[in-house]
């Protein structure tokens, strides 16, 4: 019995490991230039996790195979610990997980203890039961002010906007694919109409929820030209799985070339 | 102490002695059964959703019978999928994991194991049970309105769950019904806990000072304490939670909201992150309120059928101690994302890796305990070592979470639902299987069947990890959960992968059903249970299997030992039960 639990142990050990490996299943591409920091903060913590999940089975495994077989009548070793070992242990634990922690804290510092630099494209990202709208300042560079009363999704006024009456509103953009020029750093400011959602998109690694009532900014800076796939990460209803949009990511001339085709639509 | 012994008689009318039982081994028992009962429907709802993921358009005979608008023709609606989502984790948080291994085992075998007769307070005690079988009556009747249950999770956020039947079906009569459920359990469950406090520090046998408890007792003990601080915290979230959808008040609605076309205009200045906060104050400590009794249980189980002594038996006990301090310090790592200062996140996150220091202790202890050993490979055993191995695949995802930077992009994916299932789920699982198996003859008088019992094992110890290591792949794919179906461009792929995972959890669900078959069977048609047939060392292994209805005959043991004395040099056996009188020779 030992020896096939030490089997069973070790085998799926090894196959769980296996595919972290083969990468048979892993992230996809990264196109943020804050993306390499965090996927090398995962992977540092992959080998150390790794090697202690390693180190722990196969010590599972050696101790039943060992000590499940004597059957010469002999008692067990008798002893109640050592404090010398605990000590060692639970210092070697605690430096190595607070390190590990510690060595992230730049990563996340540059994301979210400083904002947007002054020049960032400011977007305003909607979440709403199930659907999703962007508001793209336009040259006045100003967003309008929301009426909540004005909302009138069959009249495609998403956002409650009285383009007759607000100057700034007056150039917004609303858009439902969210456009973004490569290579530009863009501040986006996430808020809610109903419920809880959350800003998921994976290959900008990058997820934040939209929170009613809040205005929480993100920002970063697309590094690739591509379509990408935006998904929302909170539930949110009976709607949550559908909840999706696309974010194009286009050279500045295309980007600019699409806002203007938005624009005439509005 | 005397003035009660006289009052406890055993009662000998059906009703007193089964149902309004006063006697902890009854109540006990009534609580193990009300968990196998909600692990039982929990598993076929988790088993639902697997089919219903893996193969969307599949009917399910009967199940539109249960709901003609949440199964239409028996095919599972993507929002009824939501539905037995949100039950599948209420029942298995509340109703499985808060109530077996703590209210279950714990009242049978605490006030046996410090030498008591009773609890100290067993109207308490008894009113605590109903009450939480009240609370599993108000839960399961959501199933049965035309509504349906609620969709919001077990988490439950606002505003989603705070603006009623708007936000989508199950959200009116439901999760109405839902909050009062969960009321009503934090109530049962601050009662349980008094007692259990109580009843530890008072009711101790002469000469078991609390260095010389089971590690099982120090388990339900301090759980206890972390159980009466944070399931206050969760009753006083859902009366306001109950207050802002029935009373008009905004704890957590803000201004402005339009929901289903519809402007919410008598709401104003609440805060949706208050509700995370305060459910989240309870939601950590709750983790370990489902793991802690395993852990106790799993070391005690060790050290019996590895005839040694627990490894560092006092650092076991501050490693639990330090747990629970730092369990109560960590519960903004929920909230990474959510949108509270990222400061904030930062002291989370150092306290997050500072609980997994105690967690890596007991895991080095109890490795530590089993070199040496000679190892008795009953099917106890096999369940406790199969929670270690467990326990250790799941921590270990937990370190990736922890970090702030790495959650971003794992919050809320499928190597979250990994971390907590190997973690809360599948490990104190298996301490339960350990906890039954050992227990099992003294509760009953029988022996459970050994074949059955291992081929459960087996089945089961494969099965959670074909079920469950794969969704780590899932996360790191970046696979969202609660998805009713995987419609976006990037989930497509993984369908095949998710078919893996459902045709491993039907295997293992099925084998379950091994487990019922072999406790069933047992009660019934067991071998008999001698009095210790473990060869153990604490003190339910000295009373009669059952014990009598006052535990002790009357007698007021004397505890001699510490609870794990096991192969001491010279000693006649390879064991020194705490009350024997033999005097220890140091080896």
């Amino acid at each position: 019995m030992g020896l096939a639990l030490a089997l069973a142990v070790i085998v799926i050990t090894v196959l769980s490991c296996y595919f972290f490996w083969a990468h048979t299943w892993w992230f996809p591409i990264d196109i943020s230039t804050h993306g390499p920091a965090i996927d090398h903060q995962f992977m540092l913590t992959l080998v150390i996790t790794g090697i202690i999940f390693v180190a722990a089975q196969f010590a599972l495994a050696y101790a039943v195979w060992k000590y499940g077989s004597k059957k010469d009548g002999s008692k067990a070793r008798y002893s109640h610990g050592n404090n010398m070992l605990e000590a060692t242990w639970t210092l070697a634990a605690a430096v190595l997980f607070i390190g590990l922690n510690l060595m992230g804290y730049k990563t996340w510092a540059s994301i979210h203890f400083v904002g947007a630099q002054p020049g960032a494209m400011q977007i305003e990202v909607w979440g709403q039961q199930f659907a999703w709208y962007f508001r793209y300042p336009g040259p006045d560079g100003k967003f309008g002010p929301v009426h909540v009363e004005k909302v009138d999704d069959s009249m495609g006024n998403f956002l409650g906007l009285d383009r007759d009456h607000d100057a700034d509103s007056k150039d917004d953009i609303v858009t439902a694919t969210l456009g973004l020029p490569v290579n530009r750093e863009v501040n986006l400011i996430l808020r809610s109409k109903d419920v809880t959602h959350s800003f998921y998109v994976r290959e900008l690694r990058m997820k934040q929820d939209l929170v009613p009532g809040m205005e929480i900014p993100i920002h970063f800076t697309a590094t690739k030209v591509g379509r990408y796939e935006l998904a929302c990460a909170e539930l949110c209803g009976l709607g949550h799985y559908k909840m999706r949009a696309f974010v194009d990511v286009m050279t500045q001339e295309d980007f600019d070339k699409w806002l203007a085709e938005q624009a005439a639509t509005q | 102490m005397s003035e009660t012994h006289a009052a406890h008689h055993a009662p000998t009318g059906f009703i007193r002695k089964y149902i309004f039982s006063l006697d902890h081994k009854v109540i006990g028992i009534q609580y193990y059964f009300l968990a196998l009962f909600s692990v039982f429907v929990g598993l076929t709802l988790s088993i639902l959703m697997r089919l219903h993921l893996a193969w969307p358009h599949t009917a399910v005979p009967l199940l539109d019978k249960l709901s003609p608008l949440g199964a239409p023709g028996g095919v599972i609606t993507p929002e009824y999928y939501l539905s037995l989502l949100t039950l599948h984790g209420t029942l298995m948080v509340f109703f499985v994991l808060t109530t077996a291994p703590q209210s279950g085992f714990g009242n049978f075998i605490l006030p046996i194991q410090i030498g008591a007769e009773d609890m100290a307070f067993p109207r308490l005690n008894m009113m605590s049970f109903w009450v939480t079988f009240l609370a599993l009556i108000v839960l399961i009747a959501t199933f049965f309105i035309s509504d349906g249950p609620p969709i919001a999770g077990w988490t439950n956020y606002p505003p989603l769950s705070a603006v009623g039947g708007a936000a989508g079906p199950g959200m009116a009569v439901g999760d109405t019904l839902w909050v009062f459920s969960i009321a009503i359990f934090c109530v049962a469950s601050m009662l349980g806990a008094i007692n259990f406090i109580a009843t530890t520090l008072d009711l101790r046998a002469r000469g078991l000072s609390l260095m010389k408890l089971p590690l099982t007792c120090w388990a339900w003990f301090i759980t206890a304490i972390l159980g009466l601080l944070s399931f206050a915290v969760l009753l006083a979230a859902g009366a306001l939670l109950l207050l802002d959808r029935m009373g008009g008040t905004s704890f957590f609605i803000p201004g402005g909201l339009i929901v289903s076309d519809k402007i919410l205009s008598n709401h104003t200045g609440g805060s949706p992150l208050l509700w995370q906060h305060l459910f989240w104050f309870f939601g950590h400590p709750e983790v370990y309120i489902a793991i802690l009794p395993g852990m106790g249980v799993t070391s005690h189980v060790l050290s019996t059928f590895a005839r040694k002594p627990i490894f560092g038996y006092r650092a076991m006990v501050y490693a639990m101690g330090a747990i629970a301090v730092l369990g109560f310090g960590v519960w903004g790592h929920h909230m990474f994302v959510s949108g509270m200062s990222p400061y904030s996140a930062f002291a989370f996150s150092i306290l997050t890796m500072a609980i997994g220091v105690p967690s890596a202790i007991k895991t080095f202890n109890w490795i530590g305990t089993l070199l040496g050993a000679r190892i008795r490979f009953d099917s106890p055993m096999l369940y406790a070592l199969g929670f270690v191995s467990i326990f250790v695949t799941g921590g270990l995802s937990g370190i990736f979470l922890g970090q702030p930077p790495i959650d971003i992009y794992f919050h809320d994916t499928y190597f979250v639902l990994a971390h907590f299932h190997f973690i809360m789920g599948v490990a104190a699982i298996f301490g339960m299987f350990a906890g039954t198996a050992f227990w099992f003859p003294k509760m009953f008088g029988r022996m459970m069947n050994e074949t059955l019992g291992k081929v459960h094992f087996w089945i089961t110890f494969v099965g959670v990890y074909a079920i469950f290591m794969p969704m780590h792949y899932l996360g790191l794919e970046g696979n969202p959960r609660r998805y009713s179906e995987f419609i976006d461009n990037f989930l497509v792929p993984l369908m095949p992968l998710h078919r893996f995972i459902s045709i491993a959890a039907f295997i293992t669900g099925g084998a379950q059903l091994i487990f019922l078959a072999n406790l069933i069977w047992s009660l019934f048609w067991g071998k008999k249970a001698t009095e210790n047939p473990w060869e153990a060392t604490t003190l339910e292994w000295t009373v009669p299997s059952p014990p009598p209805f006052d535990n002790f005959a009357g007698l007021h043991p004397v505890v001699y030992h510490g609870p794990y004395e096991f192969s001491v040099p010279g000693a006649e056996k390879d064991y020194i039960m705490q009350t024997d009188a033999e005097v220890l020779k140091e080896g």
